[in-house]
């Protein structure tokens, strides 16, 4: 097996074999990290139109429940098929990686207000009521006093999920997407052994996945930290 | 007319009415107690007159003035003139006890952060807790959690303070560092509508004591005359029940 990867090695890794390889794994990083992203905002709009204080609007609310509902039950790669199928009903000459992040952001939307939507109920309704009581208005209440609250149930399964989601892009693969799963197979078609494709690309996953946990961790701390002002002594 | 007009007050959870023809005055200075069993709708009616439940009928007039509870700008100068203090999950769990107290007079009242720290402290001060400026809630016995409640309530400088079961969720033990707090607002003159069910307490600070039950007024008067000569059978009966259980 060794000698297997050790006679590939020097041609694989070759100039225009890591340039596409390269190229892939932007792509992929791009795919996951930007479709979390826009999933996110997306998804805590969803979250906030679904929620009866901060939005007392019923068609908001029942389009954000059936968006949800809906989206978060279809797989990957219909939903996948769908877009792809959308766009050419439309007629919109979209790239394939137009389609492929349209599909993670459209899933990522809805179990992002899932999660968002859980964080919220996670704060006491009598934190609502306190702050309404004191006649602070629905942004400072949500900003000053439910989100600090809600980050610690927010962030753990959010990382979580984008974590799922660049693992979710190697079916974009399937549409032809140039992402490291498409680069596997492909150069595994040009005679390359799968032990090297695949176990390239595996590397290069984990290499984007690990570092998501640690970022997902930092920030959880860094917005869930106490600030402590320093106890000034009380003037007589 | 009362300083604190409610008049034929009605409120209702979806089809469940839970208050129904409310009708009481509170002059200025005074402290009036809301008692009765539980599901009485004494709690409600604090949450009908601050905005959390909008009524169904009838009329609240703070001094002289309408409040129209669909109005925005009318129900925020109501919520401008009362402050409530709920039974628990009161604080805000993200922020110390200073900033408990002065994040609405800052951000709500637009006052200055240097004036309304200085006040805030005086403030905790005055209520036992000068060492405990920068302890979160969770840091904190219940009684002193509603001890900043109380501090927070008076930093928005209201005209009349709701206490809302302040002592229930307490230890029995924590309840008199609570109770000393409000003696001394009701030594201070400031108004107060108190739901409570430490009767002792209530005889002691207040000077009028209305009876609910069933989301109706069914008595109102002195304490002395509430709890040693009740007229009506429910009162009776209840007033009976608190004694036996002393």
């Amino acid at each position: 097996m060794w000698s297997t990867l050790r006679d590939e090695a020097p041609r694989f890794f070759g100039y225009y074999n890591l340039l596409f390889i390269g190229e892939a794994f932007l792509h992929t990083l791009a795919l996951s990290y930007l479709g979390a992203l826009l999933g996110f905002v997306i998804g805590f709009a969803l979250a906030l139109f679904r929620h009866p204080r901060l939005f007392p609007i019923l068609p908001l609310r029942l389009f954000a429940i059936a968006y949800v509902e809906v989206f978060r039950r279809i797989p990957f790669l219909v939903k996948l098929m769908c877009v792809f199928f959308a766009f050419q009903i439309a007629g919109w000459r979209g790239s394939m990686f137009t389609v492929a992040l349209t599909t993670v952001v459209l899933s990522a939307a809805a179990f992002a207000a899932e999660i968002v939507r859980g964080g919220f109920d996670a704060v006491h309704r009598a934190q609502w009521d306190a702050a309404e009581a004191m006649n602070m208005g629905r942004a400072d209440t949500l900003w000053r006093v439910v989100l600090p609250q809600s980050w610690p149930v927010i962030l753990p399964p959010a990382f979580g999920y984008t974590i799922g989601f660049v693992k979710s892009t190697s079916i974009a693969s399937q549409i032809g997407v140039l992402e490291l799963t498409y680069v596997a197979k492909v150069l595994n078609t040009r005679g390359f052994s799968a032990l090297i494709c695949f176990g390239t690309i595996l590397l290069l996953y984990f290499a984007i996945c690990w570092p998501t946990k640690l970022l997902g961790e930092r920030i959880e701390r860094r917005l869930t930290t106490r600030v402590r002002p320093v106890a000034e002594p009380m003037m007589a | 007319m009362s300083y604190l007009a409610i008049d034929g007050l009605s409120a209702a959870y979806g089809r469940q009415p839970v208050l129904t023809d409310v009708t009481l005055g509170v002059e200025k200075g005074e402290v009036v107690s809301l008692i009765g069993p539980s599901g009485s709708g004494k709690s409600t009616l604090l949450r009908v007159l601050v905005g959390l439940l909008a009524p169904a009928a009838g009329s609240v007039a703070i001094g002289g003035e309408q409040v129209d509870y669909r109005d925005r700008r009318s129900l925020r100068a109501a919520r401008d003139r009362f402050a409530i203090v709920f039974q628990q999950y009161n604080l805000f769990q993200n922020m110390t006890a200073l900033r408990n107290v002065t994040i609405a007079p800052t951000i709500v009242k637009k006052r200055t952060q240097t004036e309304v720290e200085a006040e805030a402290r005086a403030l905790l001060v005055k209520v036992g807790l000068g060492e405990k400026f920068t302890s979160y809630p969770d840091e904190l016995s219940g009684g002193q959690q509603q001890r900043v409640a109380i501090a927070r309530a008076l930093a928005l400088r209201p005209d009349i303070l709701l206490l809302d079961e302040i002592t229930s969720a307490l230890d029995p033990e924590l309840v008199n560092e609570v109770l000393d707090t409000i003696r001394l607002l009701a030594q201070d003159g400031m108004t107060m509508i108190i739901v409570s069910h430490e009767m002792a307490f209530v005889r002691e600070v207040a000077s009028k004591v209305v009876f609910m039950d069933q989301g109706r007024i069914i008595e109102t008067g002195p304490p002395a005359r509430i709890f040693d000569a009740p007229e009506t059978p429910r009162l009776k009966e209840f007033t009976a029940k608190i004694l036996r259980h002393r």
